[in-house]
């Protein structure tokens, strides 16, 4: 009775979340583009790329979430997979510019072009076509967490070890790319993007565009979210992270479910990236500090730790936050904030906002439940008494 | 008007010194050796250069560099040579008295490439002779490099008289090189010439011999040949040597930094990603007390940093304390959510001091016992380096046995080892925790103090740290300080020894790869705790 209530509280909460993305992300680009600028309820083309930009973290949050929050797998290394994502749809961005460079030079980006390169390096080939680009934004970074999982979790590398190694990846991968000889354009990144299947990244359609589709990857993200783990696989997941030991001597294989959901995750990561970088504009290895990992998974914790709607509402909450905090006077304030919401969120608010919150309507349901079957064991006291009095 | 009077007198007291130092060259050859500049002939410009840089004149000097740099002037007409003088001014070359100006006719004797050559070469020669033993030392080395047989009766004489000894060896290496080039030399004399660079023994004189070339004596073409294969092998072991003692100066920085750590992760398990920050304070508080010290005390500089230790480790402790009590302890058993509050609260801690002392770099100073270097064979050793490895295996060798042999390191070791029978055996393991914190985080603070002499103060310095001493805990084992010890030298020299093959950041990167590959192979590490406990 309990467990069915909680699935359909969830489930209610559930519907709503994605209704209400559906929602923003019919309306905010049509408002953007329908109504006349500077209409009251005219949404701004900067403001349509700001909020794109926190969808794509949302997207980031979800697939921190879902190892985080149901495998208990604290990966501090998940910006490197939003950043290869985005490195890879950065690369089919740089490749559309063509002849339109600097240097015009119709094959090679304009940096390279500065470098000396004297032909395409061989990992860029495939780029100028836009289905590739895609399959490899999933497949580059589900690879590596393919292979870094398999090493990982084969040898049960487990809790804060694995959360220091996944930190080491990315940090590695930050010096890798900042370097200029590695082919992507060194410490400036990939910058000065032109189009997107023929359309201009900088005008308002296309940006309207990226954002619906944003919304709509969040979504069908949330979806596969949900459907993960609310299968019989999620169950699994959840008594891994309450008891792995327990759960392997029971007869599951544990490596494989955690490698499953890692691989999985990268990818929800990497479309994430793919999605982040034409909006934004640029792609470069600041993307893979070891910070920015970090304060992803700070977004899921203010928003609720396994409870994925949470994960996306936090990372919007932060972003918001920051975004507001740091274009103020209140600049220089902005890092004792963000520090100080790590340490008080993980002192009083363990679960987060929407996590705290379903505890509480959940002790409310219950005291509602008691009240009223003491209510009806009253009435039924108050009916039989009479009974007893006769 | 007063001043006026005293310049005019000072310029005329100047002149006449200039005079009267010149009477004795006046007729001499010396004369007529300047003469020369006046053919604007290449071939006796050059016999000019040699005769001046051997006269041991006092404008020998003068006028050489001002041929140097185009500012010797001569007139045809009259055969006089001047001097033009950086400010505008003129002396006749010979007397060294000063004219009221350079005639309309005069032109600047001109230079060619071999020209020039032979006047960098007597210019080195001039300053062969300088009474600084030190600038001597420069100009032999300069000589032996350039090897210009004009400076070669200078290099002798110099030679003769020189009694610093190396100084001495400086110049008869030049001697050597200068041999060794000379057309005319006979085969022993380049023999022994060779056997004298051989013994030097560096990459300067290993270029040199190379340069030597084919068209010399088969005997000589030999020797140089042997020679050249000796000091290859010779340079590529102090080169390994080289590696190994940078390597041992990163280790023992790791070792510095990773150390704290090693208690905070290692013996309690608390992951404490704000300990880079504990070493930042220590550095800062070392700022401090020096900024104190030169405002106040300026005597007591050189003592700085013994001051500033102490401080360091009680400053950092207290704050270590301070975090204890007020966040981590509530956090036990919760690993991860320990980690995110410790990065938020490395976050407050950097903003903080970037407030205080702002973002810049702070200038730290070395004391003069920590300044300056040694030779050792071919490499140079620092002083700072070598103070902080000493220092880092003090630290250690403390730290270890205040962990075997006082109280405290016994409560350390037992609550570590079952806190719930330390409990029952009476010792409040909360004390405990916070004491051991506060020690991790002292020691941090002490490395402050020592990093500071190397790198840049600035809010991020913990930062560059942090992955680094996480890496140096996991690859060394958790819970054992001599894991840390071995992890943090096998990781520096590991590290230096790459970097010559793969660059300084391929080299960085490899070294990741590999833990991360290492910690595959040994999950707990190098010396991993063995029984039930590990698994908890």
């Amino acid at each position: 009775m309990m467990e069915h209530l909680l699935t359909r509280s969830l489930d209610r909460a559930a519907t709503t979340f994605i209704l209400v993305v559906a929602g923003c992300g019919i309306l905010i680009p049509l408002s953007n583009l329908l109504l006349p600028a500077g209409s009251m309820f005219q949404v701004p083309t900067y403001l349509v790329a700001l909020w794109g930009k926190y969808v794509c973290y949302a997207i980031l949050a979800l697939s921190i979430d879902l190892i985080w929050g149901y495998c208990g797998i604290l990966s501090l290394g998940h910006g490197a997979f939003f950043a290869l994502g985005g490195y890879a749809m950065g690369m089919y961005l740089m490749r559309q510019i063509g002849s339109r460079g600097v240097y015009g030079n119709p094959i090679l980006p304009d940096f390279m072009v500065f470098l000396n390169y004297p032909k395409l390096p061989w990992y860029w080939h495939g780029f100028d076509m836009f289905w590739f680009a895609a399959l490899m934004v999933l497949l580059v970074p589900g690879l590596l967490a393919f292979c870094f999982g398999w090493l990982a979790f084969r040898s049960r590398v487990t809790g804060v070890y694995l959360s220091i190694i996944t930190q080491a990846m990315t940090y590695a991968l930050l010096l890798a790319f900042f370097r200029n000889d590695f082919g992507f354009g060194g410490n400036n990144g990939l910058t000065d993007f032109k189009d997107i299947l023929g359309f201009n990244v900088q005008a308002e359609g296309t940006r309207a565009a990226l954002f619906a589709l944003s919304c709509l990857t969040l979504i069908v993200a949330f979806v596969v979210c949900r459907a993960v783990v609310t299968s019989k696989l999620g169950k699994v997941l959840i008594a891994i992270r309450d008891a792995e030991s327990r759960t392997r001597f029971i007869g599951y294989r544990v490596e494989s479910y955690k490698l499953f959901v890692f691989t999985l995750s990268a990818c929800m990561a990497g479309v994430a990236g793919a999605l982040y970088v034409p909006q934004v504009g640029i792609i470069n290895p600041s993307e893979f500090a070891p910070g920015n990992s970090i304060e992803a998974v700070i977004w899921v914790a203010v928003g609720g730790r396994g409870t994925l709607v949470g994960a996306a509402l936090g990372a919007i909450v932060v972003n918001y936050a920051k975004t507001f905090f740091t274009s103020g006077l209140l600049a220089p304030y902005w890092l004792f904030m963000l520090g100080a919401l790590f340490i008080l969120v993980t002192l009083l608010l363990p679960r987060g906002i929407v996590g705290t919150y379903n505890d509480w309507m959940q002790s409310f349901r219950a005291q509602r439940a008691t009240a009223a079957a003491e209510a009806s064991a009253a009435r039924e006291d108050g009916i039989s008494e009479p009974k007893m009095a006769e | 008007m007063f001043r006026n009077v005293l310049d005019r007198l000072r310029a005329l007291a100047l002149a006449a010194v200039l005079i009267v130092f010149a009477l004795p060259a006046l007729a001499g050859p010396f004369e007529d050796a300047v003469g020369k500049f006046a053919t604007d002939d290449f071939s006796d410009t050059e016999d000019a250069v040699g005769e001046i840089a051997g006269s041991g004149n006092p404008l020998a000097f003068p006028i050489i560099s001002a041929l140097q740099d185009e500012r010797l002037m001569f007139d045809a007409d009259s055969k006089k040579v001047y001097i033009k003088q950086r400010d505008g001014k003129a002396i006749d070359a010979a007397t060294g008295a000063s004219v009221d100006g350079i005639p309309d006719s005069a032109s600047v004797v001109r230079l060619n490439n071999r020209l020039r050559r032979s006047v960098e070469a007597a210019l080195g020669g001039l300053t062969l002779l300088s009474p600084d033993a030190a600038t001597r030392i420069t100009a032999a080395q300069s000589v032996f490099k350039s090897h210009e047989e004009a400076a070669l009766p200078t290099v002798e004489s110099a030679l003769a008289k020189e009694t610093n000894r190396t100084a001495k060896q400086a110049l008869s290496e030049a001697r050597a090189a200068i041999v060794l080039f000379k057309p005319d030399a006979s085969d022993n004399d380049k023999l022994e010439a060779i056997a004298t660079i051989r013994a030097r023994g560096d990459q300067e004189a290993m270029a040199l011999l190379t340069s030597v070339g084919t068209d010399q004596p088969p005997l000589v073409a030999r020797a140089a040949a042997a020679a050249i294969s000796s000091i290859q092998s010779n340079l590529a072991l102090w080169s390994m040597v080289q590696n190994a003692w940078y390597g041992l100066s990163l280790g023992s920085v790791l070792l510095l930094a990773a150390i704290g750590l090693a208690i905070t992760f290692g013996v309690m398990g608390v992951i404490n990603m704000a300990h880079g920050e504990m070493v930042m304070l220590g550095a800062y508080t070392t700022f401090v007390v020096q900024e104190v010290i030169r405002t106040r005390y300026p005597g007591l500089f050189d003592y700085s940093l013994l001051i500033a230790v102490p401080l360091a480790f009680l400053f950092a402790g207290a704050v270590g304390v301070l975090i204890e009590r007020s966040i981590i302890r509530f956090l036990y058993g919760r690993p991860l959510e320990t980690l995110l509050a410790t990065w938020g609260l490395s976050l407050v801690l950097q903003q903080a001091v970037r407030t205080v002392f702002g973002p810049t770099n702070r200038e730290v100073g070395n004391p003069s016992w920590m300044s300056g270097a040694f030779e050792l064979g071919q490499i140079t050793i620092t002083y700072n380096r070598l103070w902080i490895l000493c220092f880092t295996l003090a630290v250690f060798a403390i730290l270890l046995l205040m962990l075997r042999f006082t109280a405290l390191g016994l409560q350390m070791r037992a609550v570590t080892q079952n806190r719930r029978m330390a409990a029952s055996m009476g010792i409040a393991t909360s004390r405990v925790d916070a004491l051991t914190f506060g020690l991790g985080s002292g020691i941090a603070g002490i490395a402050g103090v020592a990093l500071s002499q190397i790198d840049n103060v600035s809010p991020n310095l913990g930062q560059s740290y942090i992955i680094d001493s996480f890496m140096v805990v996991v690859f060394g084992g958790v819970g054992n300080l001599w894991g840390t010890l071995v992890g943090a030298f096998s990781l520096g020299i590991a590290n230096k020894f790459l970097e010559p093959v793969a660059g300084a950041v391929l080299g960085k990167i490899a070294i990741l790869v590999l833990i991360i590959l290492f910690i595959q192979k040994r999950p707990r590490g190098l010396f991993a705790l063995k029984g039930r406990a590990v698994e908890a």
